[in-house]
């Protein structure tokens, strides 16, 4: 293998890896505001997707115009999804962790039944956007547009979550939640409205994700359990609660499953990234930029 | 050593009337256990209807493969969301050893229960280590690699699975074409031996230490409870049962392929009922079985067939409701209605 062939898979690895950065941070965020691992993750991700087809097909904007707006939607979804499910499981008295993991995770399998109930099972790709089939030449290397933007966005999205979190009000307030929730009581943070807040926000990142998403990826029911799977691994590597180390992270496995494609058959591209997971739990459980 | 000495801490041992209380309660349970066995027993009388009777083999099975999930998740406390691994090690241990060996499915059920076991400690040594999600999401993608490696195994027929040959029909073989109403016979007794299983261990130490790992694996390491023995003996003995119950599957449908008996649905419908009726229970996965399995074929039947997800907006919705409304599951409302009754 000559090295602009490995210059290419490294490339593509690196695009897709800023993806899964951008899918995975709102589970990361949300995980270590408040402890709960939001098991519907990769369900918002396929809604974010659905909504940007749906923008495409029926209002013909880009994925590109539509992105904001599917943020927009998916904040709300994340807001009312802490104050309807997540604010009363966590109240539960008896079997407290499965009671938060079921809740999501019922949620998650309701939405994925719901959409293959009112949206078919077919596979829908939009096939007409600015980006589509358009690609970049460096050295040889050959880069499809729609990933070189998705990494763009994840990119400026990480700045853009970096200045939120350390510049503005909201930012330490939810810092300091994260610190000690009984605390922030005293100094009049109200703590239901910092954990709505970091749900919407959250989820705002992952719908943005699926709106860059879509615009290279084949949109259906079941596509969030692949990413959802993928989200984990690189919030386990990362260390569950840091943004930092889900961007670290989601590079790393995107490396590892387009390096996983040159020794496996593609139908095996996934084990690679389990494999890592395992192996980055097993070994030190709290990632690489983790606390425990 | 008595196995309450074991379970209560100094200084709190109840009293002898205590203990008699519970003892009785648990004869009762027997009694009850009884007639509900004597009870199911005569449904296939009543049932002659292919379909229904299909309902009820499925219903049976589930509720089986429910209680053997129940030993690690609600009375151990630890979440597999990957037992379909262990259905699939049994589905396919039975399968391959018939087909090209010979070897009799009752054999096979064994084998693959034992395969099964030796996964489970192997897996539990590598992941026991892990708490609460990151032990349910490992489970998870343990299950995956799995069923992406059978998927490339051609030994095992890969993607395209093992058909086993029609023979006559025989309980040797576990073979019925027509009347189904043998397997009802064969899931009704493998259900009562993971009750009897459930029943025993609840009340032996193993339950008891348990119980402790569950709510407080710091706090039970420090009373003695060896925690990490007492998960491997729950994961081992659940994953076993599990892969009986997979071996079953096997003979009964006589055709597998890893989707059909190692996807994720299937470690989800073991999970589900158990939430559903309430986690940790000795009724609860009967419970949640009985109501889950019919529903959704109901529901299947009546909005057309699978592929249009009204089963997963019904298990979604069920789950979902039941986790923040009735945590304790629905077997709740009767002990709830048992408590108003004797205060009456």
């Amino acid at each position: 293998m000559n090295a602009q062939a490995i210059a290419q898979v490294l490339a593509s690895g690196v695009l897709m890896g800023l993806m899964y950065a951008l899918i995975a941070v709102g589970l990361s965020l949300i995980f270590g505001l408040m402890d709960v691992v939001n098991f519907a993750h990769g369900e918002f991700l396929m809604m974010g997707m659905y909504l940007t087809f749906g923008l495409a097909v029926g209002l013909h904007l880009d994925p590109i115009i539509g992105m904001p707006i599917v943020g927009g939607v998916l904040f709300m979804a994340g807001v009312l999804v802490y104050l309807l499910i997540v604010r009363h499981a966590m109240r539960a008295k008896a079997n407290v962790g499965m009671v938060q993991i079921f809740s999501t995770f019922g949620l998650g399998t309701l939405m994925q039944g719901l959409a293959q109930y009112f949206l078919t099972p077919d596979y829908r790709q939009i096939s007409d956007s600015w980006l589509a089939n358009k690609t970049v030449e460096i050295g040889g290397v050959f880069l499809p547009q729609p990933q070189i933007a998705g990494a763009v966005v994840s990119l400026l999205a990480f700045g853009g979550l970096y200045l939120l979190m350390s510049r503005t009000d909201f930012g330490r307030a939810l810092e300091a939640t994260r610190e000690d929730q009984g605390a922030v009581a005293l100094v009049g943070i109200d703590r239901n409205r910092v954990f709505a807040l970091g749900w919407g926000l959250g989820l705002a990142m992952v719908g943005v994700a699926g709106a860059m998403l879509a615009n290279f990826y084949y949109i259906h029911p079941q596509v969030g359990g692949a990413f959802s799977g993928i989200a984990y691994v690189v919030v386990a590597l990362g260390g569950f609660g840091s943004v930092f180390g889900a961007l670290v992270g989601g590079v790393i496995v995107g490396l590892v499953e387009a390096m996983t494609t040159l020794v496996l058959p593609a139908s095996l591209k996934t084990v690679g990234v389990y494999a890592l997971y395992l192996l980055v739990v097993l070994l030190r459980p709290s990632g690489l930029f983790g606390r425990l | 050593m008595t196995d309450a000495a074991i379970a209560v801490p100094a200084g709190r041992v109840p009293a002898a009337g205590a203990l008699q209380a519970h003892a009785a309660q648990r004869r009762r349970q027997l009694v009850v256990a009884a007639i509900a066995l004597a009870l199911m027993a005569a449904v296939p009388l009543v049932v002659g209807d292919a379909y229904l009777r299909n309902i009820l083999i499925l219903t049976l099975m589930y509720a089986a493969l429910a209680q053997a999930w129940n030993i690690l998740g609600g009375y151990c406390g630890q979440i597999s969301l990957g037992h379909a691994l262990y259905f699939g090690a049994g589905a396919y241990t039975t399968s391959v050893l018939f087909v090209h060996f010979g070897v009799l499915p009752w054999f096979g059920m064994v084998a693959g229960a034992l395969l099964a076991a030796v996964m489970a400690l192997l897996l539990g040594w590598l992941c026991f280590r892990l708490k609460g999600h990151y032990f349910a999401i490992a489970t998870l993608v343990i299950a995956e690699i799995g069923l992406l490696l059978v998927h490339n195994w051609d030994y095992v027929g890969a993607a395209m699975g093992i058909q086993w040959p029609l023979g006559p029909d025989s309980w040797a073989t576990l073979q019925f074409a027509r009347n189904k109403a043998p397997y009802f016979y064969f899931v009704l007794g493998l259900f009562a031996l993971t009750w009897l299983i459930t029943f025993w261990v609840e009340g032996s130490r193993w339950g008891y230490w348990w119980r402790a790992v569950k709510d407080n694996p710091e706090a039970s390491e420090s009373l003695g409870v060896t925690v990490f023995r007492s998960k491997m003996a729950a994961a081992a003995l659940s994953a076993s049962l599990t892969a009986v119950g997979g071996g079953f599957y096997a003979a009964f449908v006589a055709y597998i392929d890893p989707d059909s008996v190692m996807h994720f649905r299937f470690s989800l419908l073991m999970v589900l009922p158990v939430v559903l009726g309430g986690i940790g229970t000795l009724w609860g996965p009967l419970l949640g079985a009985v109501i889950l399995i019919p529903l959704t074929e109901a529901i299947r039947s009546y909005m057309g067939g699978s592929g249009t997800g009204t089963d997963l907006i019904v298990y979604g919705a069920l789950v979902m409701g039941v986790a923040v409304l009735k945590p304790e599951g629905l077997i709740g409302l009767f002990s709830g209605w048992r408590r108003k009754a004797g205060a009456a």
